[in-house]
């Protein structure tokens, strides 16, 4: 089931084919206990694009997402079996560690969840604790490229010390998408990042993924189509823990090889 | 044709009158709660108020120089060792001179407080210069003058039956005449120690005493409680043991004090030898009481952290120490501090572990130090009930209400340091 890179697919396709793929998972299983949630998944990533996982709730899509930086590693009842690879390392070899792991795989959540504290602060942080930057200059410069990339440092710069939860909802998202980029990651994991905002901020949001894209490789799990649609490049389809279809998201939307395919995106099961 | 809709209310419905009922209950109950806590706040406030106050006697005393420094060396070491007993009575024979008997004398020497003395000698040491010379001195009515000035003991009651005698109402109504007795503030009882004399009581040493002890049981038992909660609720395994130690933590909070007094006394005392009456000893078993507060308060807080916070950190790739000591334990730390006040609040009324390692003991002296003895508030409110004098009885009820002061400044502290320190999200 592991489909190649669509030449014919969206421009960013044909700009990334020559690094090839960033992530490849091979054969994965997810067991939550007793249960398997992920069932045989062969998926590749390719760098600079954006890739969406859909599929109907409770499909397995979330929880791929999460083992692409390990941050199942918390829930004491999962297990992966089979390959991941980022950039052609295993990341589940023992050897490997889980912080500078998650520093190039960075992560955006459902719900915005800035920290409590400064705008300056939230995005501080992840620089600070890995050691990025050695004095208050270079520091204040992450902030600033971050914040400019979220497309957020117009709208903050004058409030810097002041709480990210004081913030609205769509910016309070893009200040994790900075926070994020802010430990200079390789990919960018979004496990719905819009469902808790409003179509305005939405689209705010996916402008912007749309120009991260440049500089980052994103993964993003949406339950709207529409938005699948419009801003990824390769779409992979999900049902029951088991990966339906993956291919360029114009084909999935255009033509589904597969009938589950076509009966999900045309609203008949989901 | 159209039902009618009838959304009036029908005032006598089941449903209505059993919502009124519960209202009755409800206010009803409230009104008994408080009503206890009003009686209880009313009785000890009238019954305490009058120790606040002190009747004082006005007497002119003779300081004869060959009596006190015959060779006027001003060294307060021989001042101090002269007589001002005598000098004192002495004076009295001479403000009223109808007591003649000894048994009269007697009556008179009891006007004033044993301890007065003591405080013409202090005033002397001080000051040098009056030795020689007659000097007015306002010293401390015994007890029982007191008492009767305060309206505590009945004058048309039998002689037999009062502990003023008929001779001693005389010259109090004498002294009254020439506004020579008056009450005042009663400093006394906030800057000095405890004393056998109810007019010299002081609480200031039992106040030291359970300062001093909280400050040993918080610097043990929050530190202490804190990182145990910390570690249970973030980096242990969420297994049987976990559970177990839960359960365990939990039946903790709800034994009895006094066995955790009697382990100070077994473990503490006995086996490290640690110095018997002293806050030390006293705040190592009240943290032991307090730790289960603690910790239940803290994992209690600590669960309360949105996990969205920890995987922002986890995302971030912070480890989960870093995740752990830089978001979630500031985050959870007022509800800790909360859960800290309320368990020292707690440990503050407490007495029967602290009668287990002796800060039972009647101590003059101010503690300066946690290895000095000391004893406590609580235990002082004990010591003075357990006085047949009939100041005590004063003294009992105004050191309930430095003790509930002290607990009421605390919850208020706690209140405050939730209502600043919490995030809102």
């Amino acid at each position: 089931m592991n489909i190649h890179p669509n030449i014919e697919g969206s421009q960013a396709v044909t700009n990334s084919t020559e690094t090839g793929p960033i992530i490849q998972v091979n054969q994965a299983q997810v067991y939550y206990g007793e249960k398997q949630a992920i069932i045989d998944v062969d998926v590749n990533i390719d760098e600079h694009a954006v890739t969406a996982f859909i599929g109907p709730s409770g499909c397995g899509k979330s929880t791929l997402l999460r083992c692409l930086n390990r941050m199942n590693d918390v829930i004491p009842i999962c297990r992966v079996e089979g390959s991941i690879k980022l950039a052609g390392q295993d990341i589940y070899a023992p050897e490997v560690d889980v912080v500078s792991l998650r520093q190039k795989v960075g992560m955006v959540f459902q719900k915005p969840n800035p920290f409590p504290k400064s705008i300056f602060d939230n995005i501080a942080y992840g620089p600070k604790i890995h050691g990025l930057v050695d004095n208050k200059t270079d520091l204040e410069e992450i902030v600033e490229t971050s914040l400019r990339r979220a497309g957020l440092w117009e709208e903050v710069k004058d409030r810097l010390n002041q709480p990210g939860t004081g913030l609205s909802g769509g910016q309070q998202q893009r200040l994790c998408i900075a926070r994020a980029i802010a430990v200079q990651p390789k990919v960018i994991l979004m496990d719905e990042p819009c469902s808790a905002l409003d179509p305005i901020a939405t689209a705010t949001v996916e402008t912007l993924i749309d120009e991260l894209r440049k500089k980052y490789t994103i993964v993003i799990v949406t339950h709207s189509m529409q938005q699948a649609a419009r801003v990824s490049q390769k779409t992979a389809f999900f049902h029951l823990g088991e990966l339906v279809e993956f291919g360029t998201t114009e084909q999935i939307f255009a033509a589904p090889k597969e009938e589950r395919t076509q009966n999900y995106i045309t609203g008949r099961i989901g | 044709m159209t039902d009618t809709v009838n959304i009036l209310a029908t005032a006598d419905s089941p449903r209505h009158s059993a919502e009124r009922r519960f209202r009755i209950y409800g206010i009803l109950a409230i009104a008994v709660s408080l009503g206890f806590l009003a009686v209880m706040v009313i009785s000890i406030a009238i019954r305490g108020t009058g120790a606040f106050q002190q009747s004082f006697v006005d007497i002119a005393i003779e300081l004869p120089a060959e009596k006190i420094d015959p060779d006027g060396t001003g060294d307060p070491v021989v001042i101090k060792k002269s007589r001002f007993g005598s000098i004192l009575k002495k004076a009295l024979r001479e403000r009223f001179p109808e007591a003649k008997s000894r048994k009269e004398k007697k009556q008179l020497y009891k006007l004033v407080s044993s301890t007065a003395e003591y405080s013409v000698r202090d005033a002397v040491v001080a000051n040098p210069s009056l030795v020689g010379t007659t000097a007015t001195f306002s010293v401390r009515a015994s007890s029982d003058v007191d008492m009767f000035l305060k309206g505590n003991i009945d004058a048309r009651l039998d002689e037999s039956q009062r502990r003023v005698s008929d001779l001693q109402l005389s010259w109090i109504k004498d002294l009254q005449e020439k506004g020579q007795i008056e009450k005042r503030f009663n400093k006394q009882f906030f800057t000095g120690g405890d004393s056998r004399e109810p007019e010299q009581a002081g609480i200031l040493g039992a106040v030291m005493g359970s300062a001093l002890s909280l400050l040993v049981c918080f610097l043990l038992s929050f530190p202490i409680g804190v990182l145990a909660a910390v570690y249970l609720e973030e980096f242990a395994h969420k297994g049987r043991v976990n559970r177990l130690i839960e359960v365990n933590i939990n039946n903790l909070a709800a034994v009895p004090s006094i066995v955790f007094g009697l382990l100070g006394l077994a473990i503490f005392l006995n086996v490290f030898g640690l110095p018997r009456s002293t806050p030390l000893v006293g705040g190592m078993v009240l943290a032991l009481m307090t730790l289960p507060t603690i910790i239940i308060a803290s994992r209690a807080s600590l669960r309360a952290v949105p996990p969205s916070i920890r995987e922002a950190a986890f995302g971030l790739g912070a480890s989960k120490v870093q995740a752990t000591f830089h978001h979630v334990v500031p985050l959870a730390m007022p509800g800790m501090l909360t859960g800290a006040i309320i368990g020292m609040a707690q440990a503050l009324g407490e007495t029967a572990p602290l009668l287990m390692i002796g800060m039972v003991a009647f101590i003059v002296d101010i503690p300066g130090g946690i290895t000095d003895a000391a004893t406590a508030l609580p235990v002082q409110i004990f010591l003075w009930a357990d006085s047949p004098e009939r100041g005590f009885l004063e003294k009992t009820s105004a050191a309930i209400m430095v003790l509930l002061g002290f607990l009421i400044a605390m919850n208020l502290i706690a209140i405050i340091l939730r209502r600043r320190l919490e995030i809102r999200w």
